[in-house]
């Protein structure tokens, strides 16, 4: 048996997803052509835009396709520092690197000043932090981001308060862990901007978008041909546009039954291994994600360790070299490095069954024994 | 049996894991990062651990078909291997870093680490023979003269050869490249890996002056006349000519060597050729590759540089020091050389020469 819990890494494509995609692979006809090959895929393209529009709460016109949820990122910390003439860029401290690190290269590059909103041991935003920082600096900040949920720990951010703390400063949020998993609404929660990722969902890789705020212009990174109203430019993808829309509205995901299996993972986890703790348990969390420390272990030798068991997880950030680090949101939620480096994270999804989650527990005590005996060494 | 396979990245070890697999061992391919801020790019035959290198010993074991990991050693490899050539030059010794990373990593802690996780050995691309016979598991030569690492190897006690394969001695390198290049392996004509893998530029005296400072002290003869002056006692080598920039010529005119360095005062000691000549070599810190040895005097070979000749002489064991008196005359040993017993092609044993005579 092999058991795949690396669902927040990348999830497998839907069926109907890969169907959708298998058929408009095989369609020609550039969705910007004027002709009947071109029209037809244009509508493929605007279908599916309004299906991913209706799913996140948006206008049609405000999804922007792009080639990941990275891009989508990249797109609005770029596009709104350019577009505000400020300086100060507000971001969590457990943000994913595709918004960590476009802030940084601003710092570096651009002149930006970063400010990080500290998170207290759960893993959630401090709101005082943000409040105070606005009143005393609010007009020098040119956009707050906060993700939608950790994708580490999938702990799920106040974002609606956020919005409110901000007034008119643009807040964008990276949404691509809470996208289909929890309830999500663009335009209740107020935001300028939000990123979604494809894969993630069930459907192909190479395609997200980016949910910018109708006549809301911002610089581009891509320039071209003027496609996604002349803020990504380059033909668009459609089969994968295609799929992505397929699979989200096969909605697929049942958040309850993931939730159901994660109960029963952290249940059977407490059992097995008494001392490892889990991650912002006492937050909201995502349905599926499960970030646990085992006390004097080394996650890459319990990953090693599981994957020879077939059970696949994450231990989270590697540098370039591949060697792992200790991730900057455990850090951040009070971890000394080395608690942050005897952790793992086990992320369910919509194909995920009891007997995934009994199979890996069922491995746990022989490979902890074992990660801790390594670690001795 | 399950092995780890460590994987530089380089042709010898990933023939090696390939035939470990072959051999019908469950392998599993693990990369040592080595450097906390590696490398991009490789350049030329320096340096063993850049970005580039991983990526290749990953291609390896895709090509192989063995699952791949890396793992961080760079902590280990500072304190125990550079750290290590640090001190020992400051002390005004000459260390071998290969050996300390032999020893203190690569059947150290990769070693204890795979055997904890449940491996039952570190199967990896060096140049040495194992022989199972009435002294257990032993260290042997390679068959390829040229490539022989056993003098490298030498540090590692019993119970590591028993956890460590190595299945290119039997093999000369050049057939271990045509195998490679049959295997489909990327790196079949990959350029070996010489010289210090964390000093990228190949400028050992440059990055040690970096680490260790410059300070100018006294080049003198061995009447502790001053002739000259030096930026750093460390950057030389016993039985160094060339650089000295002496402007005082020898009495007899020949030329002089280094036979000296002394930390403290921050010496050079120079003098004429013969000078350098020793017959006597003590070493301490003595390690077994099998069964030890006593105060009875044996014959043998011993080798005191990587790739150096085997020297015919006598050795025994004194309780605390390896003594090896020579049949001829060697000329420049430094201390802190490790000096390797053979007899025939078996290791016997090695140890840090400490004092020479």
């Amino acid at each position: 048996m092999s058991v795949y819990l690396d669902h927040a890494a990348t999830t497998p494509i839907f069926d109907v997803a890969a169907d959708a995609m298998q058929i408009a692979l095989r369609k020609v006809g550039n969705p910007s052509s004027l002709h009947t090959e071109g029209r037809s895929t244009r509508k493929d393209v605007e279908d599916a835009r309004e299906v991913i529009a209706k799913a996140v709460g948006c206008l049609p016109s405000e999804v922007i396709f792009t080639g990941s949820g990275t891009e989508a990122d990249n797109a609005a910390i770029k596009g709104l520092f350019w577009k505000s003439g400020k300086k100060v860029i507000v971001i969590s401290s457990i943000e994913h690197h595709a918004v960590l690190d476009p802030a940084r290269w601003l710092v570096e590059h651009e002149g930006a000043e970063l400010i990080e909103i500290p998170v207290n041991k759960s893993g959630v935003i401090d709101l005082d932090f943000l409040k105070d920082l606005i009143s005393k600096r609010g007009s020098e900040i040119a956009l707050i981001s906060v993700m939608h949920s950790n994708n580490e720990t999938g702990v799920i951010q106040p974002i609606g308060d956020v919005v409110k703390l901000a007034g008119d400063i643009p807040v964008h949020s990276d949404a691509v862990q809470s996208f289909t998993k929890s309830p999500l609404s663009y335009k209740e929660l107020g935001l300028t901007s939000m990123a979604l990722s494809g894969h993630k969902v069930g459907g192909p890789h190479g395609i997200g978008a980016l949910i910018l705020r109708r006549a809301y212009e911002i610089p581009a990174l891509l320039h071209g041909g003027g496609q996604e109203r002349e803020i990504r430019s380059g033909t668009l993808n459609a089969p994968s546009i295609v799929a992505f829309a397929a699979a989200v509205a096969s909605h697929q995901y049942r958040a309850e039954q993931v939730a159901k299996l994660r109960e029963r993972f952290e249940t059977g986890l407490a059992a097995s291994v008494p001392d490892a703790y889990i991650n912002g348990v006492s937050a909201d969390r995502l349905p599926g994600i499960v970030n646990v420390t085992f006390p004097g272990t080394q996650s890459d030798s319990l990953l090693l360790l599981m994957d020879s068991e077939n059970v696949s997880c994450s231990t989270g950030a590697a540098c370039s070299a591949g060697v792992h680090r200790p991730s900057h949101v455990l850090l951040a939620m009070g971890h000394t490095e080395i608690t942050a480096q005897s952790s793992l994270r086990f992320s369910l999804g919509a194909n995920s069954t009891e007997a995934d989650v009994d199979f890996a527990l069922s491995v746990l005590p022989t490979v902890i024994a074992r990660g801790r005996a390594a670690n001795q060494k | 049996m399950k092995i780890i396979a460590a994987m530089s990245g380089g042709v010898d070890s990933a023939v090696a894991a390939a035939r470990a697999v072959e051999a019908g061992h469950e392998v599993i391919g693990v990369h040592l990062a080595l450097a906390s801020n590696p490398q991009k790019y490789r350049s030329g035959a320096r340096g063993c651990c850049t970005i580039e290198d991983s990526h290749d010993a990953r291609r390896a074991a895709d090509k192989i078909g063995i699952p791949f990991y890396i793992w961080d050693m760079a902590e280990e490899f500072h304190d125990g291997v550079v750290e290590n050539f640090l001190a020992e030059y400051a002390a005004g010794r000459t260390p071998n870093p290969c050996l300390r990373c032999n020893e203190k990593i690569k059947f150290a802690a990769v070693l204890d680490r795979a055997k904890a996780m449940g491996f039952d050995g570190v199967v990896t691309g060096h140049y040495a023979r194992t022989e199972i016979g009435p002294m257990g598991k032993t260290l042997h030569r390679a068959v390829d003269p040229l490539k022989d690492q056993s003098y490298v190897l030498a540090v590692l006690t019993t119970e590591q050869i028993n956890g460590a394969i190595f299945p290119l001695g039997d093999t000369e390198k050049v057939d271990i490249r045509i195998e490679a290049e049959a295997r489909g392996l990327a790196v079949a004509q990959k350029p070996d890996s010489h010289d210090i893998c964390f000093v990228p530029s190949g400028d050992n005296a440059g990055w040690l002056r970096d680490r260790l400072g410059s300070e100018v002290g006294p080049i003198v003869d061995q009447s502790g006349t001053k002739i000259g002056e030096h930026k750093g006692a460390y950057t030389y080598t016993i039985g160094q000519r060339k650089g000295l920039g002496l402007s005082v010529a020898a009495p007899d005119g020949s030329p002089r060597f280094v036979l000296k360095i002394e930390p403290v005062t921050n010496t050079v000691v120079v003098g004429a050729r013969e000078e350098l000549a020793v017959s006597k070599l003590f070493g301490e810190k003595t390690i077994w590759c099998g069964p030890s040895i006593g105060a009875d005097p044996l014959r043998g070979f011993v080798q005191v540089r990587a790739h150096g000749a085997p020297l015919d002489c006598t050795y025994f064991f004194d309780g605390q020091r390896l003594i090896a008196e020579l049949d001829e005359p060697l000329l420049g040993i430094a201390n802190g050389q490790a000096m390797v017993i053979y007899d025939g092609d078996r290791v016997v044993g090695s140890a840090t020469i400490c004092e020479s005579a």
